[in-house]
């Protein structure tokens, strides 16, 4: 195996702080060289100039439904879509068909991420057996197995003595649960967010304070159990208040977001796309901002995509019908750039934080680390690069994004994970 | 002309736009009167009415205003098509497309389903309901009734009375009536007012005795039954009580206003027989200006020309 070497890239490390214009050289699975001007012979060249090059991203929110469902994607067209997208890392979760509630599943997962050999694959585990809110999995059998975190997403823990138990149990190997906090009845099935925009399109709206409601409640039950507890896709202004205040007060607690909260606001769904349909719902401008201000202030720690693909028979379909979620992985770096870098100008030191150090500690692995002996799972990318996104430029097998067809700024161009080329972007 | 091909809303229709549908009606009623009411400026054209949930007045008013105008009319009924065989909306809608229709009247209980038609098809689509967003040929014939009694919208007091969250009527008639500078307000209880409804210029009221007094216009709608199980609201009882228009209400309103209702009516509930019967209601008004209504959307939409 050649070594690698990466010339002329602007080198960005939230964990080394470093932010340099040198060059990589990767041996094995290693970072062995950092300097400015390395000259090797025999080694794979990347000309990196006008590129960023950075540790490789962890996203502790995808849906690869499988197993159950590869029509909507696989283990296999997963991945293809998350290196495409810089992830090197990807935690998936459990409410597939059958539920990853039990260590058969969690095998077959790192079974098929082998075989598929792109990015690594980290399944969560289910907080309930079959995900029905009631018992609870046997946490240490699936840790066995190699589950990193466990979580019922889809649903919240509706049974608050369920949860206590659960962030109880978890104290016992130090795991955190990944909560969707969202009341199933103050949401009233609705199908996007309740507020003037559902008041004029006359949908039933699921309220921000059923995300809020939930957060206040799992806050205390973290405070009083002491378990590492993490919120999955903050998306409202008062939410996001609690976590704050809860981080001061000491309490065990981490959050995410993702791009389309960031990105959009509701009156997307003016236009009745199905696309824009998630949950929870994309939410007012107030609650776009405030979640920017979370990313900015650190009250969010993490960016995740909830990368949640249906196909196009499934979405093609009245408003009420479509099921929810949007894809994410490839997505995720353009509204990062155009939105984030650009418009609030953010530093790229700070981005960088939450796709990969701070997903890292939650989970408790490894990121790529530029340093001499560093592992080398990296993403480079071309943050200036104009594309336009169509179908056949999305690796996941379903397409259903609100973007397509739009012109994009910023795109992934490689990704290597421990020391092997696993994405290259061709033109 | 309105220049859009599909009339999907009111809430993007100007005051010209209006005024428009509500001319071309009047002249409408005049054919409506002659011994023979049909004029032949539709003919060879094909109107399908798509009917996904239940209606009496509207797709009958439809279905008459098409003949009136010579057009071919095919209807459809949910109950009987092969959606009951789980097909989606989009393959119904193509395939009646590939049979060559010019104009589908389309209600069904999905916000957004008259958008999705008239983005997946060629011919041109009228909302007739979509879920809770618009029923726009409703407002239209509202607004011509009302205009038949007032003349003139502004400073016109409209008041909208019961499940304003879920109506589709009240909302098309908040959009057309606030375009034409009226005054409108609701009042129903909290629960059944949906969010940020001021933003749109609308007076909220809770008590309807207050001010009974106070409207030119009173609209009642019907208060879904199915509601109460949700804990909406209380009970049939308790709504009537505090929202009912008894004749003890319509006694106290001005003298010259009228009490309008979009049907089906729940008499006895959220209007009294007799007053739905009284010499202050224009339902039946309302119904007779639905076929006209409807004659001129369909006559602008399929592009009729005047003999």
């Amino acid at each position: 195996m050649k070594p690698i070497l990466i010339k002329g890239g602007r080198v960005i490390d939230p964990q080394t702080k470093l932010d340099a214009e040198v060059d990589l050289l990767i041996t094995k699975n290693e970072i062995s060289q950092i300097d400015k001007n390395i000259r090797k012979k025999d080694v794979v060249r990347i000309d990196a100039k006008g590129l960023i090059v950075c540790p490789g991203f962890i996203d502790l929110h995808v849906h690869l439904r499988d197993p159950g469902r590869p029509d909507e994607e696989t283990i296999e067209t997963g991945s293809k879509a998350a290196v495409a997208g810089g992830f090197t890392s990807i935690c998936c979760m459990p409410n597939t068909e059958p539920v990853t509630d039990n260590e058969g599943i969690v095998n077959y997962i790192y079974k098929q991420a082998a075989r598929v050999n792109l990015c690594r694959v980290f399944p969560i585990g289910a907080i309930t057996k079959n995900r029905e809110g009631k018992e609870i999995t046997e946490f240490g059998e699936l840790i066995t197995a190699g589950v990193k975190a466990f979580s019922d997403d889809g649903d919240t823990v509706a049974n608050s003595n369920v949860l206590r138990h659960a962030l109880e149990y978890s104290k016992t190997f130090d795991i955190p649960i990944f909560e969707h906090p969202i009341d199933k009845d103050l949401a009233q099935d609705g199908l996007i967010n309740e507020g003037l925009i559902s008041t004029r399109l006359g949908f039933n709206g699921s309220p921000a304070i059923a995300e809020e409601v939930i957060v206040a409640r799992d806050l205390l039950l973290a405070k009083f159990t002491g378990a590492r507890l993490h919120f999955c896709h903050i998306s409202s202004k008062n939410a996001l208040a609690l976590i704050r205040k809860a981080k001061k007060e000491g309490i065990n607690v981490t959050c995410e977001t993702c791009p389309h909260y960031f990105f959009f606001n509701d009156e997307t769904l003016e236009s009745f796309d199905t696309n824009y349909k998630v949950n929870p719902p994309i939410r007012s401008e107030k609650d776009r901002l405030a979640i920017i201000e979370g990313l900015r202030d650190g009250a969010i720690d993490c960016i995740a995509t909830d990368h949640a693909p249906h196909c196009q028979a499934e979405k093609e379909l009245e408003f009420a019908s479509a099921p929810f979620g949007m894809i994410g992985l490839e997505m995720a770096i353009p509204m990062v750039v155009m939105e984030l870098i650009r418009k609030q100008k953010f530093s790229w030191m700070k981005v960088l934080q939450k796709l990969t150090i701070n997903p890292a500690k939650i989970i408790k692995e490894k990121t790529g680390i530029i340093k001499e002996g560093g592992l080398a799972d990296l993403t480079i990318i071309d943050p200036k690069k104009k594309w336009k996104l169509t179908e056949s430029k999305i690796q996941s097998k379903s397409k259903n994004t609100p973007l397509l067809g739009a012109e994009l700024t910023g795109r992934v161009v490689g990704v290597i994970i421990n020391g092997k080329i696993k994405y290259s972007l061709k033109d | 002309m309105v220049p859009k091909k599909d009339l999907l809303g009111i809430e993007k229709l100007t005051s010209k736009d209006i005024s428009q549908y509500l001319d071309l009606a009047d002249e409408f009623v005049k054919v409506l009167e002659r011994p023979i009411p049909i004029v032949p400026a539709l003919r060879g054209k094909t109107i399908l009415t798509l009917f996904f949930e239940p209606s009496t007045r509207t797709q009958i008013s439809f279905s008459i205003a098409a003949k009136r105008l010579s057009a071919d009319v095919v209807n459809f009924s949910r109950a009987t098509s092969s959606v009951t065989k789980g097909e989606t909306l989009l393959d119904t809608a193509l395939n009646i497309e590939a049979m060559k229709v010019d104009g589908v009247i389309v209600r069904h209980s999905a916000c957004g389903a008259a958008t999705f038609l008239a983005q997946q098809l060629e011919a041109f689509i009228i909302n007739a309901g979509d879920g809770c967003h618009e029923h726009p040929t409703q407002a239209l014939l509202d607004l011509m009734t009302m205009k038949q009694h007032f003349n003139d919208f502004k400073n016109l007091k409209v008041l909208i009375i019961g499940d304003i969250s879920h109506s589709r009527v009240a909302r098309s008639n908040i959009f057309g009536l606030k375009t034409l500078g009226a005054e409108v307000a609701v009042c129903a209880p909290p629960t059944l007012i949906p969010l940020e409804i001021e933003k749109l210029g609308v007076t909220i009221f809770y008590n309807l005795d207050e001010i009974i007094g106070d409207f030119d216009v009173i609209m009642a709608l019907r208060i879904q039954l199915e509601r109460q199980k949700t804990s909406l609201f209380p009970s049939v009882r308790e709504y009537r009580t505090l929202y009912g228009l008894t004749k003890e209400r319509a006694a106290r309103m001005k003298p010259k206003s009228i009490i309008m209702h979009p049907g089906p009516t729940n008499r006895g509930i959220e209007i009294d027989p007799d007053v739905a019967d009284s010499n202050k209601s224009v339902i039946l008004e309302q119904v007779k200006n639905g076929v006209a209504i409807r004659m001129a959307i369909l006559f602008i939409h399929a592009g009729g020309k005047i003999e």
